[in-house]
């Protein structure tokens, strides 16, 4: 970089920055701008030509006003006629002022890429360089879009200069990151994969970062690079410090360097090839051992470098998960980590020993550090080790120590800083479960549980109690003698209403003891009812009926509680209902039919932990690993240990199960009278027409619903996870409709909602023959199956009509179609080959079999027609990415039909199996 | 009650911190330095709440003045406070600015120890300040005079001392007033009141009773009801009616609320006996008749004429009209028939002055803008303000007489020397265009 000489500081701007240092207050800086700013605008007028040291000039005092946080609405032709100077700083400062001022829209931006476009082409690397910058600050779509093809190939160039390369890589980063279905793959990325061999390593070092992120879009293009890298990374490892000069930092070779290769290998599974292996191995191990050895330095640098390609490698062995030895080595090294004096270190160290714990090979090692970690839960002063702590033994816990884990959590949570608790009790909650052999002690944990965290229980755990205790027999009676023996005390609502629940059933248990007779139990229920939320006494108020039916010599005294005004003219009308249902059905019904209503609950059929779910849905899926991380474990994901992906299946298979167990709670005694009287007074079901509805599979516009009345049409358009419906409401009668209203709901409500609608309210009034329009916003969150439906209803001739039409949101209409060649498709087509992925469906045709038929409803389908991809030139092929709010869903499919046969062979690959399901039937009905 | 008081100078430095209640700690001085005075948005309301501990300031030229209290005060109180505070300290020492303040500091100390007690207000009159506290220290003084200190202090008449005596008796009374105006473009008036002050400065002996009258609609209609009705409709004319109005504490508002006569014993030299607000029959002074044509994208033209309101033969003076220019103004040029003009560009604004100007006389200014041409942003045309000053009230106030009455010394209302005067000030005058 030419050194700025002397006559080049621009005085002027000193002036300036001086003048506005020294303003005594606001008012006077403005005034001192204004005046500059007036003064600018004055020369740059156009009548004069400026020389390109003045225009430097103001441009900088311009860009000085923008960044004191001044509006600046010109001066930017200024900037860019800058570009075109051959002084290294004029260029350097429209450059600068371009990357900090210049929005993307602004009808500059060709004049600016003409100016770029010069600059790559001028051989200058400063130029050059320059130029890469401000495409990798500015980092818009546009410049993607102008310079992303032109990008690769200055950086495999030949003669391109070492730090261009650098710059270039970067570059080429940034606009991956930005838009990377900009970004061509092509034959360069074969030479990208050799800089890594390059001399330089700075270019090695950019090339790096570039890789690993490319890696990640498509990770057979890069193979190679892994034996690259291996060697790479042995070379600077076992290479002598000063071996590397300028990339040595504080005694540790290319710290930078080294953790982003590891970082690059950590996107593949282990090498196949054994020489490789056993090279790689030996670079762990060396950098283990390097851990071991004495610092060089007392430099807090020092250690810092070296500790971060330790972490680096012990993520990659984790992730690896096939060496015994480097794991334990690597568990005892994390172990003495446990102690350190650094709270940063503790922090890592747990970390990276909550995944240790779930590899089969080293779980036993981290459980030798037991005792450190419940030290650390105990001592530790910084909140997040803490948290880190309490995961690390929710991962080591086994059925060996989950008596001592559960205990020492149990006493850490009265201390524990409230932001966790709530997690900390699911955990316990769920190890408790988990590893409960003793119910006895289950019950007793659980109980202990909710007494000591009270708000922080959430309804799941203890619903889940009562679930557990109902299936299982021999728990029943001591947990009734238990809620009864801790009910005495000032507990929290939660217990209260799981005393009330389990005494309703199995009071009758511990009945016998005279300590608990039927009265002394009532008494202790309703002694602190009045305290209760309304839920809880709804809950309460069930628990008397079920007493009735198994005290009837306590019923009298149940039946004044019920007849109570405070009871039977509760303002709550749940309340009341149930004190004047229950008080009715006691006093009618004879003693065989209370039997038979207030049955004991039958057991829950068995169902994955809804706490369980619970604590996933609050951390979300990998919620505290970064980005990154995230993506890489989906690229192999064969090597992700093996807890995490049971579990991930799991939710992703049973979407459902776990919130169907959360939202049916367990108490439905009361049901048995309610829900008859709910079904009544809800409004009958209306019929839902859906006649025409896969009509609209293929299609975006057309009448979907039409008879003597009203006629409605549709007019939708979809970009990305957005989408945007007109529907048209015609009348066709000569009289007016009044009290019209149409909204939008969702057939499933029990789930979280999987589309976002929003309906813009409609004219209530539609006169004869005229049409009104009404406009639908659809966003899609998450892959869904049900279509939302339409409720109309208005009055014709004062009749009410109801109408249900399903309006046609298909998964198919986030569809963005995707080009790409044979090679791609096919490269593709086997990365989705786990079986889950693909769907595959063999139907007969409905239809005549025409080709341009076929493609057309490919195409209107929302997929691109890839032509001449597949092998067979009769077969379709097509690729498309599902948008959604949450995630994208790469498409691949591939439609072979069989004429003699008549028939049709549909396969869908997508990275998602319920997306796969869903387009599979979709489109084969439309043939 | 007011828990402190502090004075910062504009980089927030704290120059005076007096704390009058142990509920205030030494935070409070930061927190107000960080989110007011150093806030990265500039604070407008004048109080600010931090930490359930409300902040009331004022500032005049670069110094903040800042009241602290945590309890719920009356907000009105503390500024009228403040003001006062201001006030002292401007009788005081001249302008408050930060080089008097830190030479002043024992005596602004001294002052604040005065006036305030516990947080409560006291005597915050200046002249009877000044007879203890005094800028050379205190002088040695005599038994009598000591006594005459603590009778004044807990006496009934705290604003004047007994005993003073002048050869010349004499009285100056100054109407002061500011006219606010929000006109159209098409000179319709949006809104308009006078906020006027009545200050006196008296060098009268002993203690003697004043009596004030105005023409003040009710006082007038009253007297035209009850007796002769002579003046007729020329009176009724001529009066004005008052919207509100606040008095000095030496005027008796017993005696005002029942006979609408404005009676006291005056302090000896400046003070301010009322203060009021009018907003009907306003005479406005002057009009402003903008025209402005957007010539292309480049070029405006502006054109503003003013006309004077007023009878021929007063004069108005320090005439000054403020004309906006848009943001992206490359060059102007003006044109003026009297006056001075030119264009401010760290005001981005044309500034045009006339020293005087008569009444029933009008005079215009043509200026061409030349702007560089930007991304249509439209440009808000914000208001044209003026500034001037006139001999007379516009809210046709008049004094009607002020009697002196010593019944103690022989100086009869025919011997005193009375002055009046009458100024017309503008408040924010601006007529859109």
């Amino acid at each position: 970089m030419p050194a700025v000489s002397k006559g080049d500081g621009m005085r002027g701007l000193a002036v300036f920055i001086s003048d506005i240092r020294n303003c005594k207050s606001k008012e006077a800086e403005i005034k001192r701008i204004n005046k500059e700013l007036a003064n600018i605008r004055s020369k740059f007028k156009g009548d004069k030509a400026l020389d390109g040291y003045s225009k430097k000039k103001y441009v900088c005092k311009l860009l000085f006003i923008f960044l004191l946080g001044h509006d600046i609405d010109f001066g930017h032709m200024e900037a860019v006629n800058l570009l075109s100077s051959n002084k290294y700083t004029e260029k350097q400062i429209g450059y600068l002022f371009i990357s900090v001022l210049v929005n993307s829209n602004s009808d500059l931006i060709r004049l600016i890429n003409n100016g770029i476009k010069n600059d790559l082409a001028s051989r200058n690397p400063t130029f050059m360089n320059l130029a890469l910058h401000c495409i990798a600050n500015v980092g818009s779509r546009e410049m993607a879009e102008a310079f992303a093809s032109q990008i690769p190939s200055i950086l495999v160039a030949g003669d391109t200069m070492d730090s261009v390369k650098q710059s270039a890589a970067l570059c080429l980063l940034r606009l991956n990151r930005m838009c990377p279905d900009l970004v061509p793959m092509g034959e360069w990325t074969a030479r990208v994969v050799h800089l890594l061999n390059d001399q330089h390593l700075g270019v090695v070092t950019a090339a790096t970062s570039l890789i690993t992120n490319l890696a990640q879009k498509s990770p057979d293009d890069f193979k190679t690079a892994v034996a690259l890298s291996v060697a790479r990374l042995s070379r600077i490892v076992t290479s002598a410090a000063i071996d590397l000069q300028d990339y040595t930092y504080y005694f540790v070779a290319a710290p930078w360097l080294s953790v982003k290769l590891l970082r690059l290998l950590q996107c593949y599974p282990p090498p196949e090839d054994a020489a490789l292996r056993s090279r790689l191995t030996e670079c762990l191990e060396t950098i283990l051992n390097k851990a071991q050895e004495p610092p060089k330095s007392k430099k807090v640098q020092h250690s810092n470098a070296k500790n971060a390609i330790l972490f680096e490698a012990i993520s990659l062995i984790i992730l690896y998960d096939s060496e015994p030895t480097l794991l334990v080595r690597a568990c005892n090294q994390l172990g003495q980590f446990l102690q350190h004096r650094e709270t940063n270190l503790r922090y890592l160290a747990l970390e990276s020993m909550c995944t240790l714990a779930s590899s089969e090979f080293s779980h036993e090692a981290v459980k030798t550090h037991i005792d450190t970690v419940i030290n650390a839960l105990k001592t530790e002063r910084d909140v997040s080790v803490r948290q880190r702590a309490v995961d690390l033994l929710y991962a080591m816990c086994d059925r060996s120590n989950a008596k001592q884990i559960v205990a020492e959590m149990l006493s850490y949570l009265e201390t524990a800083d409230y932001s966790i608790r709530e997690e900390i009790v699911l955990k316990v909650a769920i190890l408790a479960e988990k590893y409960a052999v003793d119910y006895t002690w289950y019950v007793d944990t659980i109980l202990n549980l909710i007494r000591m965290a009270g708000d922080h229980v959430s309804e799941e755990v203890w619903y889940r109690v009562i679930q557990i205790v109902i299936n299982r027999d021999e728990v029943q009676g001591y947990a009734a003698k238990t809620v009864f023996e801790v009910g005495r005390k000032l507990i929290p609502y939660q217990l209260k209403a799981c005393g009330g629940y389990i005494l309703g059933e199995f009071g009758n248990l511990i009945a016998g003891d005279s300590r608990s007779s039927p009265l002394v139990q009532f008494n202790l229920l309703h002694s602190k009812f009045h305290l209760c939320s309304v839920p809880t006494r709804a809950l309460l108020l069930s628990a008397y009926i079920k007493f009735i039916n198994l005290f009837p010599e306590i019923k009298t005294t149940i039946q004044d509680v019920l007849r109570s005004d405070s009871q039977l003219r509760n303002a709550d009308v749940e309340l009341q209902q149930r004190a004047v249902e229950y008080l009715r059905l006691s006093s009618i019904a004879s003693t065989d039919i209370l039997a038979t209503v207030l049955e004991e609950m039958p057991p829950f059929p068995e169902r994955e932990s809804s706490i369980l779910a619970k604590l996933k849905k609050k951390k979300g899926p990998g919620g505290h690993l970064p980005d990154i991380d995230d993506a890489r474990r989906n690229v192999n994901g064969s090597t992700e240990s093996s807890e995490n992906a049971e579990a991930s299946k799991k939710g992703s298979a049973h979407p459902f199960t776990d919130l169907l167990n959360v939202s049916s709670p367990p108490p439905a005694t009361n049901s048995l009278l309610v829900d008859v009287f709910s079904d009544i007074s809800k409004p009958a079901a209306l019929e839902v027409c859906e006649e025409n509805f896969s009509r609209f599979v293929c299609k975006n516009n057309g009448v979907i619903y039409e008879d003597q009345l009203l006629q409605i049409g549709l007019k939708s358009e979809y970009r990305q996870n957005l989408g945007r419906i007109y529907v048209f409401y015609g009348n066709k009668t000569s009289t007016q409709f009044v009290c019209f209203s149409s909204s939008v709901t969702s057939q499933d409500t029990l789930t979280p909602p999987q589309l976002n609608v929003h309906s813009k309210t409609v004219d209530p009034v539609i006169e004869g023959g005229a049409q009104v329009q009404q406009i639908i916003n659809i966003e899609c969150l998450s892959d869904f199956t049900d279509a939302p439906v339409l409720d109309i209803s208005f009055r014709y001739g004062g009749t009410l009509q109801n109408i249900g039409v399903k309006l046609p949101v298909m998964l198919n209409k986030f569809f963005q179609p995707t080009e790409m060649t044979s090679q791609d498709f096919f490269q593709r087509w086997k990365q989705l080959g786990a079986p889950q992925q693909e769907v595959q469906k063999i139907f007969k045709a409905q239809h005549p079999m025409d080709t341009e038929v076929t493609k057309a409803k490919i195409i209107g389908f929302g997929a691109a027609l890839l032509e001449g991809v597949d092998p067979n030139p009769t077969n379709f092929v097509g690729a498309g990415v599902i948008h959604t709010k949450s995630t994208q869903v790469g498409c691949l499919l591939r439609l072979e039909p069989n004429p003699q046969a008549e028939m049709y062979r549909l396969t869908l690959r997508t990275s998602r199996e319920s997306v796969s399901q869903r387009l599979c039937d979709l489109l084969s009905e439309q043939f | 009650m007011i828990g402190g008081l502090f004075i910062y100078n504009h980089k927030g430095e704290v120059l005076i911190s007096r704390v009058y209640r142990d509920d205030i700690g030494r935070n409070a001085v930061d927190a107000f330095r960080v989110n007011v005075i150093h806030a990265r948005q500039q604070v407008r309301s004048p109080v600010t709440n931090i930490a359930r501990t409300s902040f009331f300031h004022v500032k005049r030229s670069n110094i903040w003045l800042a009241a602290v209290t945590k309890q719920n005060v009356n907000a009105t109180m503390v500024f009228e406070f403040l003001y006062k505070m201001c006030d002292v300290m401007a009788a005081y020492f001249g302008k408050i600015s930060e080089e008097n303040v830190k030479n002043n500091f024992v005596l602004i100390y001294e002052l604040l120890d005065e006036i305030l007690d516990f947080g409560y207000p006291q005597n915050s009159e200046t002249g009877a300040l000044k007879t203890f506290i005094t800028q050379q220290g205190i002088k040695s003084q005599s038994k009598e005079e000591q006594a005459q200190i603590t009778s004044q202090v807990t006496g009934q008449i705290g604003w004047r001392r007994e005993g003073i005596k002048y050869r010349r008796n004499e009285l100056f009374l100054d109407v002061l007033e500011s006219v606010n105006l929000l006109m159209s473009p098409q000179g319709q008036v949006l809104s308009a009141h006078v906020s006027g002050r009545v200050v006196m400065k008296s060098y009268l002996s002993g203690m003697p009773e004043c009596k004030f009258g105005m023409n003040d609609k009710i006082v007038i209609d009253k007297q035209n009801k009850g007796g002769s009705s002579e003046e007729g409709g020329k009176s009724g004319k001529q009066s004005i009616a008052i919207d509100d109005c606040t008095f000095h504490q030496c005027v008796r508002l017993s005696k005002f609320d029942s006979e609408r006569s404005i009676s006291f014993i005056p302090p000896d030299g400046d003070y301010e006996l009322m203060r009021y607000r009018t907003t009907k029959d306003i005479i406005l002074p002057f009009r402003v008749i903008p025209l402005v044509r957007e010539v292309g994208r480049t070029k405006l033209e502006v054109k503003v004429v003013i006309k004077s309101n007023f009878k021929s033969s007063l004069l108005a003076q320090k005439i000054e009209v403020r004309i906006p220019t848009p943001l992206n103004t490359s060059g102007v040029q003006l044109i003026c028939m009297k006056g001075k003009a030119k264009y401010k560009a760290s005001e981005n604004a044309i500034v045009w002055k006339i020293k005087r100007m008569a009444g029933m006389k009008e005079s215009q200014i043509s200026a061409e803008i030349e702007l560089l041409p930007t991304n249509d942003k439209k440009w808000a045309r914000p208001p044209i303000s003026m500034n001037f000053e006139v001999p007379f009230a516009p809210s046709g106030l008049k004094v009607r007489y002020l009697k002196v009455f010593e019944p103690k010394l022989n100086y009869s209302d025919h011997d005193v020397i009375k002055w009046v005067r009458y100024i017309g000030r503008s408040g924010i005058y601006e007529t859109r265009c």
